[in-house]
């Protein structure tokens, strides 16, 4: 036969979505928050993220060249760490630093595992507590905005909670505070994760339930709910972070378990312990977790009679 | 909102691609020979009737039904039987195939007349001796489907009209020429089986189908106008959308006291009860990017894929797949001298561009496959299962209720071919682990 027809399993065509655009939207919607993160801290902050994104897309480009394995970096997932990471950081975060955590991120937690799919925990919540640890006096200078020329030790807004006033909603809301970049500016955060909500990206499940049960929490401990919810890594954890599709549940029951945990945990850390910040602690414990969430919230399936409890008549 | 914590079953938002919606149907000539294959159907394949030389006319039996889930296979043409031969279905399997040559004079059987129908036996003997199987694409014998034996537990008849594979657009046209056979077959089907209440499900992409419909529907007949959402036309998910019944597994339609049948089989039982001419045409969307003029063709069954693409104009560029049925489920052809079988509701021809499907890349556990699953299904758990050769995981994840509607390899972000695997995850289980 002069033309060979192609056969294959059906079906024959595939949706329009692909790993390249959902990871090029979320970097679409990071931009204003990375606008507000420049506004806020001056050029630092663009720098920072450069050099996070080159970073990490190098790692990415490397390590895969290395171990012989097909380079994915036009997947845009090491962007999306790069970008995250940097939004982790403040502004006045030496270079060398931020590239050491984008060695951890994406060589130690994404690569180690096998690349895209099968990190356990967020590479850039991972790098970022990495940083944390190993840098704790560099990661909690954060330059207050006002200041910009150099970094000035300011707490950030969690920490002085107790003397802000609702006249400081706006600041919040703005972002002119003290923070790492992606921390400041909520209404930035929330433009993107509206965004990604509309372009089906995420489900607003999980940033919905997470939101909503810090601000019940915060409600019952006597603590003003609108500054536990715009201060701290709070947004960016919830609409970016914890939204994260390898390290979050895919149904909608196993969604809600995630958000509301990652609420508690939350609360936990920031009411009873020392740490200002509970968000990546959060996120990172609820990931480890996730797998056990997936295989006990699977959904009802058509026809099939649910399994009786034992005991039960 | 328990539905969504239950099962989220989004379906896909297919493209509809329904540009021939408002094509009517065209006679196409006779072709220069026809393949009556004897496996046209679900069920044991027909033994050939008719030997080498014999003649045989418009309506005459060639194939006889191998048994009670078998179907007969009746002529097309009038003409000469050139003999019995091999053909290799889509699937893979080789079935016996009676060839005629047509004299042209389209000679009708002088046997052929209109039934004598006056209970239910008659009825469906009616039907078995039509050769009706169902005409929505799977196949099944359509008078064994219309002999369940809980009868007097069927309450709601469903007809199938949501067409939801992209392209197709027969059943639209079915539902505008043929409303009168529609209505008269529905009728008999509800007289004979006596179920007093019928629902007719239309995807609201077709508002002429169910306009025209819901003007010709009588007392007990309800139009439901369906959201285009695929797979709308898979029977369980009809039957949930119609009549809110959730068909168990492993069961039937009946379980639920539904007995479901597509527009264009019903169709048929309304023409056949008015003439007694059997199956032997079929009206089919030819489409696709490189056919040259896209049609709803009404082609005598048996006709080689070629002559029916030559009757549209040909290519307009090399093809590089040719599938029976729309591009969700279709299967594709290996040679274009395959020929038209009772189940096709559709030709349709790909250049090499469209037929070439992406590269799979690494699954990112969006779970969209399992949210877009209309069973409930966790497509991604079943293929790593399958991967991990876990036939205890594949049980408790009832693999075996896929239905291979093809939704999740659709909207896998990853493009990973996630139906097919679970349709050999499907055969490992029931090798009991054997790849």
């Amino acid at each position: 036969m002069a033309n060979k027809l192609i056969v294959n399993a059906a079906p024959h065509i595939t949706g329009a979505d692909s790993t390249q655009k959902i990871m090029g939207r979320v970097c679409l919607a990071l931009v204003p928050a990375l606008a507000a993160s420049v506004i806020v801290f001056g050029a630092d902050a663009l720098i920072l993220t450069a050099v996070t994104v080159a970073s990490c897309v190098f790692f990415e480009w490397a390590y895969c060249k290395l171990m012989g394995r097909e380079v994915p970096i036009a997947d845009l997932s090491a962007v999306v760490t790069g970008m995250l990471l940097a939004f982790n950081l403040p502004a006045s975060m030496p270079w060398w630093m931020a590239i050491v955590g984008a060695f951890i991120s994406i060589v130690i937690i994404k690569q180690l595992f096998g690349g895209l799919g099968y990190n356990f925990a967020n590479p850039a919540i991972v790098g970022r507590i990495a940083l944390a640890m190993g840098f704790a006096s560099r990661m909690t200078v954060y330059p207050f905005p006002d200041n910009g020329i150099d970094a000035l030790a300011s707490a950030t807004p969690l920490a002085v909670s107790g003397q802000l006033g609702s006249s400081e909603y706006v600041t919040l809301l703005l972002g002119q505070h003290g923070g790492v970049l992606g921390e400041t500016c909520a209404l930035a955060i929330l433009a993107g994760g509206i965004y990604l909500i509309a372009t089906k990206v995420i489900s607003p499940l999980i940033p919905v339930t997470y939101l909503g049960t810090v601000a019940v929490l915060s409600l019952a401990a006597g603590r003003d709910p609108v500054v536990q919810l715009l201060s701290g890594g709070l947004m960016l954890g919830a609409f970016f972070m914890a939204t994260d599709y390898v390290t979050s549940p895919t149904t909608n029951k196993g969604k809600l378990i995630f958000g509301v945990g990652l609420g508690v945990i939350t609360c936990a850390i920031r009411f009873l312990g020392t740490m200002n910040e509970g968000v990546s602690f959060a996120i990172l414990l609820m990931n480890l977790v996730v797998p056990y969430i997936e295989i006990n919230t699977r959904q009802d399936k058509l026809g099939i009679a649910k399994k009786k409890k034992e005991g039960a008549k | 909102m328990s539905k969504f914590l239950k099962r989220a079953a989004q379906g896909a938002g297919v493209p509809h691609e329904k540009r021939t919606s408002d094509l009517e149907t065209v006679k196409m000539p006779l072709p220069s020979k026809i393949v009556l294959s004897m496996g046209q159907h679900i069920g044991a394949p027909a033994a050939p009737a008719v030997a080498k030389g014999d003649q045989v006319y418009v309506g005459t039996v060639v194939g006889k039904a191998g048994g009670f889930v078998s179907c007969d296979i009746h002529s097309g043409v009038s003409g000469t039987v050139d003999g019995i031969t091999t053909i290799t279905a889509p699937n893979g399997a080789v079935q016996t195939a009676v060839v005629i040559i047509p004299d042209g004079k389209q000679t009708v059987d002088p046997a052929i007349a209109p039934p004598a129908v006056t209970d239910l036996k008659s009825f469906q003997d009616a039907v078995r001796a039509s050769g009706l199987v169902g005409l929505g694409g799977a196949g099944f014998p359509t008078a064994v489907k219309l002999s369940p034996k809980n009868l007097e537990e069927i309450d709601v008849l469903v007809i199938n009209g949501a067409e939801c594979e992209p392209y197709i657009t027969s059943d639209n046209r079915c539902f505008l020429e043929d409303t009168k056979f529609i209505m008269d077959g529905i009728q008999a089907v509800m007289k004979y089986l006596e179920i007093p209440k019928c629902i007719i499900g239309i995807e609201g992409n077709k508002p002429a189908a169910i306009a025209k419909m819901r003007s010709a529907a009588t007392p007990g007949v309800e139009v439901k106008e369906l959201p285009c959402r695929y797979p709308q036309g898979a029977e369980k998910v009809l039957i949930e959308n119609c009549t809110g019944r959730e068909v168990p597994f492993p069961g039937l339609p009946s379980d639920v006291g539904v007995v479901v049948m597509n527009v264009t089989s019903v169709a048929f039982v309304g023409k056949y009860l008015a003439t007694g001419m059997p199956l032997t045409t079929k009206r089919l969307t030819v489409d696709g990017d490189i056919v040259k003029e896209p049609k709803n063709v009404e082609v005598i069954i048996g006709t080689p894929v070629q002559e029916l693409m030559d009757f549209c104009g040909g290519f307009t560029d090399e093809p590089g797949k040719v599938l029976y049925g729309g591009p969700m489920m279709g299967n594709c052809i290996a040679d274009l001298s395959q020929p038209i079988m009772k189940n096709n509701n559709a030709v349709l021809a790909f250049s090499k561009k469209m037929a070439q499907m992406p590269k799979a890349t690494n699954c990112i556990h969006c779970g969209r496959c399992t949210n877009a699953c209309p069973l409930g299904l966790s497509a991604k758990e079943i293929v790593q299962a399958y991967n991990d050769g876990d036939v205890e995981l594949l049980i408790e994840l009832n693999a075996d209720l896929c239905m291979s509607c093809g939704t999740c390899s659709f909207v896998c972000p990853a493009k990973r071919p996630l139906a097919p695997s679970i349709a050999l995850a499907k055969i490992m289980m029931k090798n009991g682990g054997k790849k």
